[in-house]
């Protein structure tokens, strides 16, 4: 027999391969021509998002080995995995920092796509499947940040139901259809950890799937080049002639890019979580401990910073509807702009609006860090007054300086770059109000101040505003009311205006 | 071991003897179109099991819905003693309807104010903005919520910050020596949202109360403070 010749793998081999019969698939596929210019570095995300997939589905199943999705055990158990077993923190932070860094490049992967046109036809069905690609990946990021069931996921969820409960008539049973039931509870983890765990990945896996296939069906891509424009007769043809005069096979030509960038990007994530180690958790998820200020994930910064900015009156509105246009831009894109240039020397108007949106979400992301419209919830008892602003100055001015801490006002005021930033800095206040002035504003609030008065007895508001009214720098007069000479000298002010003597 | 095999699995690709072309299926179109109409029976029986099964599921997903109010009830948050007038105290009550693996998520806080000996109002942690827990700080009287800036007064209306509404409110009542509060669903804009009664005050925020108040009298508010604006007033 001839078999007898052969090695036995080689006869186990082809045992498999006369049953599967996926031999010659992969060797064409591998083999298809891909345009020699497609070879290139930015060709790589597309594959180290798979990659990373695979990655988080591998770390996922091995931290379910141990998780347990309890309200009352999760937070215990990401304990155990990061005191308790042998690498177990290792595990965590890989799988945090894949996260991470899965969205960084599926993002980066979407901006690369979009510059490069290969949203156009025939194309558009990929696009789409990576816009939900590109959704589930965030939903992913999402879910697994409620994993990690601390008071962040807790007060995360709380906002999730907040948002939810605006929706008209249906609000309620919406916020306890995701809740699970009345509050945040058991059944809001289970039912995020079947999503985080069951839907979102299948899902994904399938669509990832699709993706690829699609991509191997239509081919790659083609560099953009000026002037060469997409038209629906016309393109099938001219892309397989390309790929017949100038392509070259995918394996191996074009596919070690690829393989040598999912490479640094699995080192890159090993790196970062071995030197900067895993996420959390925060505190446990208590609901009853108010001593907190919960931020969400880097990637979800933006949204937290506009709903800080939206004006109350149309937040309703656009939290609704903003997401209804996003996605509607997204989902028609290929079908609105699916022929014609590729190129992004001839497209301004795509490069201009995602340079707008790139820089739009950088900025909320970056004052997201910050929060600079939240008081500082310990600044009163954490931070000091500068040495410099109350030296000199007498007993009452600083009692006043006592009172600014005593009742918050540095939650929100800062002073000498310490403080909260929800109000204005206030080292040079008595520059642009008068005495009169600052003391309505104290009293009465306003332009989003509370108003202090019920708050403050009338020697602490005297005190109080005999310090602000030290707070001008040493070259500049504290400013001063003209009328006010007028009423206590009943006369015209003709010379210069004195100020009034402090109590 | 396997010679038999690479025979077979080309069989396929070559002209077919198969049943198919027996002389009875090719002439006897009947015979076509029973197997057509079965097909279409097979699907037809598919979709209604489908339903059929698409029900209980759908029903067991929906399972979190209750008519409005079914997850409240009225529950004691410890005796009047423990409430000093002119206080705002943070207190915590087991929720209603828990699970036993729901562990400390099963608690809530919330803030009870004792404005005299037999008037409370409890309101809720969560901020009427996003549902942060807001904080209280005694000496400037002011609640303060950490993710987006909004503030309270100590009567629970709104001071600053993006709040359209001041904080929400539990509906209390004192029986006997213990405070009894009604509870059971995180307090959210939808089901805490209600028409403002005319007449109704800064504070006096809980609907019960209200009402309670417009049968007795048309009462004037008590000297509500000084509510802070959105108007610039600087510069």
């Amino acid at each position: 027999m001839q078999q007898s010749s052969k090695h036995w793998y080689e006869r186990t081999y082809d045992w498999i391969e006369s049953r599967v019969q996926l031999a010659d698939f992969v060797r064409e596929s591998s083999a298809h021509p891909v345009p020699s210019k497609t070879a290139s570095w930015w060709y790589v995300f597309g594959s180290a998002s798979f990659v990373l997939l695979l990655l988080q589905v591998v770390t996922g199943i091995l931290l379910a080995t141990i998780y347990v999705p309890s309200a009352g055990q999760a937070w215990n158990s990401l304990q155990v995995l990061n005191h308790q077993l042998p690498l177990g923190w290792f595990l965590r932070a890989m799988h945090g920092w894949g996260s991470n860094f899965m969205v960084a490049v599926v993002l980066i992967h979407m901006m690369q796509v979009f510059i490069f046109g290969a949203y156009k036809f025939p194309r558009e069905l990929t696009w789409l499947l990576g816009v939900c690609l590109l959704l589930m990946t965030l939903g992913m990021a999402f879910s697994g940040q409620i994993l990690r069931f601390d008071q962040d996921a807790y007060w995360g969820l709380g906002i999730g139901a907040s948002i939810t409960s605006r929706m008209p008539i249906i609000g309620d049973q919406a916020v306890h259809l995701m809740l699970g039931g009345p509050i945040i509870a058991g059944a809001t983890l289970s039912r995020f950890f079947a999503l985080h765990v069951f839907v979102l990945p299948a899902t994904m896996l399938a669509f990832a799937g699709l993706h690829v296939w699609l991509v191997l069906k239509l081919g790659i891509n083609e560099w953009p080049t000026p002037g060469r424009l997409v038209r629906r007769e016309t393109y099938l043809k001219e892309y397989h002639a390309l790929t017949k005069r100038d392509g070259i096979p995918f394996v191996p030509q074009a596919i070690w890019k690829d393989a040598m960038f999912a490479a640094a990007i699995i080192f890159a994530v090993a790196f970062c979580a071995a030197v900067f180690g895993p996420f959390g958790p925060t505190g446990t998820p208590d609901p009853t401990i108010t001593q907190t200020a919960p931020r969400p994930d880097f990637f979800f910064l933006w949204i937290y910073s506009a709903l800080a900015y939206l004006p109350p009156s149309v937040e309703t509105p656009l939290i609704f509807i903003a997401p209804v246009i996003g996605l509607g831009i997204l989902f028609g894109l290929p079908f609105v702009a699916g022929l014609g240039e590729k190129s992004w020397y001839r497209r301004p108007v795509g490069v201009l609006a995602l340079l707008v949106v790139a820089v739009g979400l950088a900025t909320l992301t970056h004052l997201g860090t910050y929060a600079p419209w939240s008081p500082h919830m310990t600044a009163w008892t954490a931070d000091e007054i500068p040495d410099h602003l109350v030296h000199g100055d007498t007993p009452l001015e600083r009692q006043g300086a006592l009172i600014f801490k005593a009742k918050q006002c540095h939650n929100c005021h800062s002073l000498g770059g310490l403080g909260g930033q929800r109000g204005p800095a206030l080292d040079s206040v008595a520059t642009h109000l008068t005495e009169d002035q600052i003391i309505r504003q104290v009293i009465q609030g306003g332009g989003n101040m509370p108003a202090y008065g019920a708050a403050l007895s009338p020697p602490e508001v005297t005190a109080l505003v005999a310090f602000l009214d030290t707070l001008h720098p040493p070259n500049q007069q504290p400013a001063t009311d003209a009328s006010r000479s007028i009423a206590e000298t009943d006369k015209p002010a003709f010379k210069e205006p004195v100020e009034s003597t402090k109590p | 071991m396997n010679s038999d095999f690479d025979h077979q699995h080309h069989e396929p690709n070559e002209p077919a003897q198969s049943p198919a072309s027996s002389p009875v299926a090719a002439t006897d179109s009947r015979v076509a179109d029973r197997r057509k109409f079965l097909f279409k029976l097979s699907i037809a029986i598919n979709a209604a099991i489908g339903l059929l099964i698409a029900t209980p599921v759908i029903r067991f997903l929906l399972g979190p819905l209750r008519p409005k109010g079914t997850y409240d009830s009225w529950i004691a948050l410890g005796k009047l003693a423990d409430y000093p007038e002119g206080s705002t105290l943070l207190a915590f009550f087991r929720n209603p309807t828990t699970n036993p693996w729901d562990g400390e998520t099963g608690n809530v806080a919330c803030y009870v104010r004792r404005q005299s000996n037999d008037s409370f109002t409890v309101f809720a942690v969560n901020c009427a903005h996003l549902g942060c827990p807001v904080r209280w700080f005694p000496q400037s009287q002011l609640f303060m919520c950490p993710c987006h800036g909004g503030a309270y007064y100590a009567d629970g209306s709104r001071a600053a910050g993006p709040p359209e509404r001041g904080l929400f409110t539990y509906a209390s009542r004192v029986d006997g020596d213990t405070l009894m509060i009604q509870a059971g669903s995180l307090p959210t804009l939808a089901n805490q949202a209600h028409l403002k009664s005319p007449g109704d005050c800064p504070g006096r925020s809980s609907a019960a109360n209200s009402n309670f108040q417009l049968v007795k009298e048309i009462a004037p508010c008590s000297k509500a403070p000084n509510t802070g604006t959105n108007e610039p007033t600087i510069g």
